[in-house]
């Protein structure tokens, strides 16, 4: 059974970011890797590239690109909260920053495709 | 979590506004017409901007996800200060490396 806090929009916001955070870490060094591949193979990199054309791959690159921006815009929220002395409207700026991180991937999908 | 990488934590991550954003707004101008190892030379190898601008995003994010590593762990595992801290370490350094041979490979000449 869901416990009683976890049923609270605050919560999936803390879920979104944590989440968020930890596919960003994870992803993070294979992206890396595969930029440095310009110096050392870079026909091993154009052949990566060259992966990204396919449509599953660009639906997954705009998960990436939702998770960053919604890292961005929740962390933006955590600041706004712990440095400005605003406590209203907590539900509305995890909303926004939900939204928000939704038309940013949803214009570089609409860039990739 | 420590004090000091409470604020580590904070200072990185108000260091990667600004870059954040700049990050995904080159990668919507990028993706439009597929990549490709000559397009993204093109734009940044030799690039002082570019070398400045990665260079420190790879700093920061390397501070940010090495204490952001930490932190999961340290709620889920429940493990030892000193392996908590070898972990972050680890991680940390290991990201500079890596970032640090992506951004020379890209925008050195």
């Amino acid at each position: 059974m869901m416990k009683g806090y976890r049923n609270h929009p605050l919560w999936y916001a803390y879920l979104l970011h944590r989440v968020s955070g930890l596919v960003l870490v994870l992803f993070l060094p294979f992206h890396f890797y595969v930029l440095s591949l310009a110096l050392t193979k870079p026909d091993k990199l154009n052949g990566f590239l060259h992966w990204t054309e396919i449509p599953v791959v660009k639906f997954a690159e705009f998960g990436l690109v939702f998770l960053l921006a919604v890292h961005l815009l929740g962390g933006l929220r955590l600041l706004v909260l712990e440095l400005l002395p605003w406590s209203a409207n907590q539900k509305a700026m995890a909303a926004v920053a939900t939204a928000g991180a939704f038309l940013i991937s949803g214009t570089f999908l609409l860039n990739a495709v | 979590m420590d004090l000091r990488l409470y604020i580590a934590q904070r200072l990185s991550a108000i260091v990667m506004i600004p870059l954040v954003f700049g990050h995904i707004g080159v990668m919507i101008y990028a993706i439009q017409g597929g990549l490709s190892a000559d397009e993204i030379l093109s734009r940044t190898q030799g690039s002082i901007f570019w070398f400045l601008f990665y260079g420190l995003f790879v700093v920061a994010v390397s501070v940010h996800g090495a204490i952001g590593l930490r932190t999961i762990i340290s709620e889920v595992l429940k493990l030892r200060e000193i392996f908590l801290d070898l972990i972050m370490w680890s991680f940390g350094l290991v990201s500079i490396f890596l970032g640090a041979r992506a951004v020379s490979a890209v925008t050195w000449i």
